[in-house]
C-alpha cells in the first residue's frame, strides 16, 4: 500500500464526507450534526507507523477544513495534530489493546482535539465558545469511531507498518 | 566528495525521530497560521475568496437534492395540515385587520409628526437575494456560503437578513460568492438595543444557539421576551433590524432567541448598507472651508480682548 493510498484515500474521503454534511441539512426540523471526519485518519495514522507524511497531510487537511467552515486559517491543523501527537506519544501502549480500550484512546483523542480547539478560539475571541456546542461535536465525532477500527484494520491486514 | 559518501552518510536517524520532528514542525506551522490570521475575512483572502468560489458550485449541487427533499416533505406536511392551516390563517387574518387599521392611522399620524418636526426619513436600501449553499455550524465557526458576490454589488460588512430577522453579515467577498459569518459566530459582536427600556447591549456570539447580551447598560431590568433590534451605533448595520427576543440562560446570563431561527435560513437578503453616510446627503457631507481662526492678536490672552463697538466697525469717512 503506498503512501499515495494509505494516507490520500482517507484524506480525501473524510473531506468528501465534510463536504456533503456541509449542506444546509435539516433533520426533523433540526440542523444536521457537524462531525469532524478528519479525526478518524488522524488517530489510525498516528497507529498504522512513524512517518513524516501524517503530519504534512494534517495540516493539509486541516487547512481545507479551515476554508470550508470559515474558521481561522490553522485552528483545525493544531486540533487535529493535537489528537495525532496524543496517539503518536502513545502508540506502544496501544498496540495490542481490544474494540474498547482502542475506543477510550479515540474518545480521548477527539477530547484533545476539542480541547485545543476552545484553547485556541478563547486565546483569539477573549472568551470560551460554547461548551454544550464543543461538547455536542464531540459526541457526534465519537458515533465515527467504527471507521477508525475499521481504517486500522485495513492497515495491519497490508502490513504498511512494515514497509 | 557528496555528503552521502562522507562520515555524516552514516547516520541514520530513526524513523520515529524523523516522524516527531515533522510532528513538531507541523505544529509549529499550524499555530505560526492562526497567530498570522488576523480579523477573519482580511489576511489570506485571497486564499479564502479561491477556496469559496470553488466550494460554492459543489454545494449548490450537494444542497439541491436536500432542498428538493425539503421541498417535498414540506408540500406533504402542508396537505397534510391544510385544514387546520386554514382555521388558524382564517383567525390570523382576522386579527391582522385589527392591526391594519391601527397600522393606517399611525402611519398618518407618523407622517405629519415628522413633517411638523422636519425629520429627514432614512432613504430605501437595495437589497440582493440569495441562496445559501453551504453552511458550517460547529462551536469555532458559525457561517455560510451565499450564491452572491461581489457581481452583484456586494461588499465585506453588509448586513444580512432572512425572512424574519438578523442572520450575520458579510466577512469575505467572491465575485459569485459570499461568506456569511453568523450571529451565533465566537467571533461576532453586535450593538443592539433594548426597545421597552432604550438599553444599549452587544450581541456576542458563542457557538451555541442563542448569543449572549454582554456590556447591558440599561435603566429597567430587563424581562424575558423584550424584543431586541440592531442599535446602529458603530455603523455595523442600520438601527432597527428585528434581531430577536431576550431570554435568561443557564447562570442567569442574558441571551437572545434570535429571530432567523424561526425557520430554516435557506433564502437570505443581503442589504446593500455601507455606513452611514449612506443615509445622509451627499452635499452636506461634503467638506466645507471653514472660517479663519487667526486673530490680529493672538499672543492677547482671550478672556481681556474687549468686545468691538458697532462704532468701532463703521467705515472711516
Amino acid at each position: 500500500m503506498s503512501p499515495l493510498v494509505w494516507l490520500g484515500v482517507p484524506a480525501i474521503a473524510s473531506l468528501a464526507a465534510s463536504l456533503i454534511l456541509a449542506t444546509p441539512i435539516r433533520v426533523a426540523g433540526l440542523q444536521a450534526p457537524e462531525p469532524v471526519f478528519a479525526l478518524v485518519p488522524a488517530f489510525a495514522w498516528a497507529m498504522a507507523r512513524p512517518s513524516i507524511f501524517p503530519p504534512i497531510v494534517l495540516v493539509g487537511l486541516g487547512l481545507a477544513l479551515d476554508l470550508l467552515w470559515g474558521g481561522p486559517l490553522g485552528l483545525w491543523p493544531t486540533c487535529l495534530l493535537g489528537a495525532y501527537a496524543l496517539v503518536f506519544a502513545a502508540r506502544r501502549i496501544l498496540s495490542g489493546q481490544d474494540v474498547l480500550g482502542l475506543f477510550a484512546w479515540y474518545a480521548a483523542a477527539c477530547a484533545t482535539a476539542m480541547t485545543v480547539g476552545l484553547a485556541l478560539m478563547s486565546l483569539r475571541a477573549g472568551h470560551v465558545p460554547s461548551l454544550f456546542g464543543a461538547a455536542a461535536q464531540f459526541a457526534v465525532t465519537l458515533v465515527l469511531y467504527p471507521f477508525a477500527w475499521r481504517l486500522i484494520e485495513r492497515y495491519e491486514a497490508s502490513e504498511i507498518r512494515y514497509r | 566528495m557528496s555528503l552521502r559518501d562522507g562520515p555524516l552518510g552514516e547516520i541514520k536517524p530513526p524513523l520515529i525521530w524523523l516522524a516527531g520532528v515533522a510532528l513538531i514542525a507541523a505544529m509549529a506551522l499550524g499555530v505560526g497560521l492562526f497567530v498570522t490570521d488576523g480579523q477573519r475575512g482580511q489576511t489570506f483572502a485571497g486564499l479564502r475568496r479561491a477556496a469559496d468560489s470553488l466550494a460554492s458550485p459543489a454545494g449548490a449541487v450537494l444542497s439541491a437534492p436536500v432542498r428538493w427533499t425539503g421541498d417535498i416533505v414540506g408540500d406533504i406536511g402542508d396537505y397534510l395540515r391544510a385544514g387546520s392551516q386554514n382555521r388558524d390563517l382564517r383567525a390570523e387574518l382576522a386579527a391582522a385587520r385589527t392591526w391594519r387599521d391601527q397600522a393606517v392611522a399611525l402611519r398618518h399620524e407618523n407622517e405629519r409628526l415628522r413633517g411638523l418636526l422636519g425629520i429627514a426619513t432614512a432613504p430605501a436600501m437595495p437589497m440582493i437575494s440569495a441562496d445559501t449553499v453551504l453552511d458550517a455550524r460547529g462551536p469555532f465557526s458559525n457561517s455560510r456560503l451565499a450564491d452572491a458576490g461581489a457581481d452583484q454589488g456586494i461588499t465585506e460588512g453588509n448586513p444580512v437578513l432572512s425572512e424574519h430577522g438578523l442572520v450575520g453579515r458579510i466577512t469575505g467577498v467572491g465575485g459569485r460568492v459570499s461568506r456569511v459569518m453568523l450571529l451565533t459566530d465566537v467571533e461576532s459582536r453586535l450593538p443592539v438595543l433594548l426597545v421597552r427600556t432604550n438599553g444599549r447591549a452587544i450581541l456576542t456570539g458563542d457557538g451555541g444557539p442563542n448569543p449572549a447580551l454582554a456590556y447591558l447598560r440599561t435603566h429597567d431590568a430587563l424581562r424575558e421576551g423584550d424584543r431586541v433590534l440592531t442599535s446602529g451605533d458603530g455603523g455595523v448595520a442600520p438601527r432597527g433590524l428585528p434581531v430577536g427576543t431576550a431570554v435568561r440562560g443557564f447562570g442567569g446570563v442574558w441571551r437572545v432567541a434570535l429571530d432567523a431561527d424561526a425557520a430554516p435560513i435557506d433564502f437570505v437578503r443581503v442589504l446593500i448598507f455601507k455606513d452611514f453616510s449612506q443615509l445622509a446627503q451627499p452635499a452636506d457631507l461634503a467638506p466645507r472651508e471653514l472660517p479663519s481662526t487667526a486673530t490680529e492678536a493672538p499672543e492677547a490672552p482671550v478672556t481681556l480682548v474687549p468686545a468691538p463697538s458697532p462704532a468701532a466697525k463703521a467705515p472711516a469717512p
